[in-house]
């Protein structure tokens, strides 16, 4: 009688860990393969949720032209070289990897491969077969800490973020910038949890936040866990990479979509005319990446009606957050009255604006 | 500014809860002499399971048993393999989480995206909703359950004949078998209630905490409710206390996040908080190294943990 061993064990599942790849993975000649890695389940309702819907819409405008393929849940760690070298390896002519975390991962793989092209989003380094694309969410945070500025009663604000990348410091800026054009004294108190997608501690960190006198939290981790939070205790938040209000009715004032959809079609069909080139987009409202869910019926007219002026704004180019004057935490001056950030020292930026709260 | 001590300590509360049902349970595996390191995927499939009973039937408390049996099942997969197949425990209970993990997010597939009713309070709101006696009444009902059965496991191992049986399976495998008792038996029903408990666990997170579907939303706690038993000892008591205080360290760590220790304990926000989220592995080694240094007698640790029973002759 057959025995099963340790070492059946480890090569089960070792074979389960390559499951989902393979399941997707099918062979297909002159179609362009497209290949994914996603940081998140496509489940999370957030950020990778919104990255799959871009994929989808690969599907969807390119049909039979192309074929997409994805790796979720891959670790912004070493293992997500060997994660992208396997797309490379399953025939993947265009692959996206999409979080900050796979940027020299990205660049490594993109060395062994170079007639395959690469797309990295949220990075700053590029190579002749590696593009790398962002979407302006601090535009979106812009909106809303317009909204938390307004109709926040402590004019304390909670913010959920990740980890301390120029992403996140961006939107804590944009949102503690944006809130205290409404209320001067608002502050912003911090919370980073170290992860993209903890929902139990996701849920904590709110709490704390709500205990520490913040009555509207905003979040820029990926589950909608935080607005649950906030739904239990009649408070109010906003969603994150897509609309969450099926998850809190009540407290969804509304959400930052993340649109990728059409930067990926238009990638995909520059590889398949061959006018693909290294380059870097950076797009916002204007673009269409950056798009603000539908207002609350908690949101007043005259509030709605400044959240949609921030909105035409930049869309028309007429407005930019990151105006002079702007002091940093410690109330040195980082920015002169008048002057406009550059999107590369945006792109870099390393420091909270004065009125943030954050410990290490 | 200051800060509600009363709404810090629910929210240790719900830190705490689910390791220490996930605990629990795995303490009773142990004890009988198993070693079931696929918690998380237990947990998971608890979620999964509870979740799904909660949307089809809008029944909470059917949800959580529906979410025990979850639990349970993976646990009995777990005992086919390790128990009448005698497969490695170690290797088995990883394949365990992983298999867990993997069936829980394709299940969960068809309810991302939708909300259950929550548990409505088991006191009257008066006293749930009561600014101060909320901190007694304001809890969800698994929240009691994880307290009664602190007391009820080591009653049960300590005062009862099961649990002396439990025991002995757990501490002489051998010498249990030649006393006529079942040691296969026993040992599968102290996985299944690991099991079931580990499923609860993973229904807090599901239908109480943030009542929805994610894929792996239990992050990580599994592991942690498994440090928690060699930190407890194999003890209930200590158990209870140790998850109480790997809770108090989870909040700390926010808390000194969000600065709020600021203006209460200057002195403690300039500890990093990266110190806080290290702790509860921290204290479960340094624990470990007392207990095996101690003299005989003071190791707790059943002494068939993990190695296969083969009954000879």
């Amino acid at each position: 009688m057959a025995r099963l061993t340790r070492r059946d064990f480890v090569r089960a599942g070792a074979a389960a860990a390559t499951l989902p790849m393979l399941g997707t993975a099918a062979r297909a000649e002159g179609k362009l393969k497209i290949g994914f890695i996603f940081l998140g389940p496509i489940g999370d309702y957030g950020w990778t949720w919104a990255h799959n819907k871009g994929r989808e819409a690969i599907d969807a405008a390119l049909g039979d032209k192309v074929e997409t393929i994805y790796t979720e849940n891959v670790p912004e760690d070493a293992s997500a070289e060997g994660a992208i070298r396997d797309l490379c390896n399953a025939g993947c002519k265009l692959i996206f990897t999409t979080s900050y975390g796979y940027m020299d991962q990205t660049l490594k793989v993109a060395g062994e491969f170079p007639d395959v092209k690469f797309e990295h989003c949220t990075g700053f380094k590029r190579a002749d077969n590696v593009s790398t694309y962002n979407s302006k969410f601090h535009e979106g945070r812009a909106v809303l800490g317009t909204i938390a500025g307004m109709m926040s009663k402590s004019g304390t604000l909670g913010y959920l973020g990740s980890f301390k990348v120029p992403e996140v410091v961006l939107g804590v800026n944009s949102f503690a910038l944006s809130a205290q054009r409404k209320n001067p004294a608002a502050t912003v108190k911090l919370v980073m949890i170290d992860s993209w997608f903890d929902p139990p501690k996701e849920a904590a960190a709110t709490d704390t936040l709500i205990n520490l006198g913040c009555d509207i939290v905003t979040t820029h981790t990926d589950s909608p866990a935080a607005l649950q939070i906030l739904e239990q205790k009649g408070l109010y938040g906003f969603g994150q990479g897509a609309d969450m209000s099926a998850f809190a009715p009540n407290a969804h004032l509304t959400a930052i979509e993340d649109i990728w959809g059409p930067y990926y079609i238009s990638r995909a069909q520059a590889v398949l005319d061959g006018t693909w080139v290294s380059a870097d987009t950076w797009d916002g409202f204007k673009e269409g990446t950056v798009v603000i869910a539908p207002y609350n019926a908690a949101v007043p007219a005259d509030v709605a009606a400044e959240a949609d002026k921030i909105q035409a704004g930049y869309k028309d180019g007429s407005f930019n957050i990151f105006t002079g004057p702007i002091l940093d935490q410690d109330g040195n001056e980082k920015v002169k009255a008048g002057e406009v950030m550059a999107d590369a020292d945006l792109a870099v930026i390393d420091w909270f604006v004065k009125g943030v709260e954050s410990a290490s | 500014m200051g800060f509600d001590v009363i709404a810090s300590f629910m929210t240790i509360v719900g830190l705490s809860t689910p390791i220490l049902l996930a605990g629990l349970g795995e303490m009773i595996t142990e004890k009988s002499g198993v070693l079931n390191l696929g918690v998380e995927g237990m947990m998971l499939l608890g979620a999964i399971g509870g979740f799904a009973a909660g949307v089809l039937t809008h029944n909470p408390w059917l949800a959580v048993v529906c979410a025990a049996a979850a639990g349970a099942m993976g646990g009995l997969l777990f005992g086919v393999f390790t128990l009448s197949l005698n497969s490695n425990q170690t290797a088995t209970g990883l394949a365990l989480t992983i298999f867990g993990t993997g069936l829980s997010s394709l299940l969960g597939l068809s309810f991302t995206g939708m909300i259950v009713m929550p548990f409505g309070s088991v006191f009257p709101v008066a006293l749930a909703r009561h600014p101060i006696l909320q901190i007694i009444f304001g809890y969800s009902p698994i929240v009691y359950f994880a307290l009664i059965m602190v007391p009820l496991v080591a009653w049960f191992l300590r005062s009862t004949r099961a649990g002396l049986i439990l025991r002995a399976v757990g501490e002489n495998d051998r010498s249990a078998h030649s006393l006529g008792y079942n040691v296969i038996l026993v040992r599968y029903s102290a996985i299944a209630f690991g099991g079931a408990m580990a499923g609860i666990a993973g229904a807090y997170f599901s239908l109480v905490i943030t009542p929805m579907w994610a894929e792996r939303m239990t992050a990580g706690r599994g592991w942690i409710a498994l440090a928690l038993v060699v930190f407890a000892g194999w003890k209930a008591g200590r158990l209870l206390v140790g998850a109480y205080l790997f809770g108090v360290l989870m909040w700390l760590e926010l808390f000194a996040k969000a600065g709020g220790f600021g203006d209460v304990l200057p002195v403690a926000q300039i500890i990093p908080s990266q110190f806080w989220a290290a702790m509860p592995f921290i204290m479960t080694v340094v624990v470990l190294a007392i207990i095996s240094s101690r003299d005989k007698g003071g190791d707790n640790a059943p002494a068939c943990l993990g190695k296969p029973f083969l009954p000879t002759g």
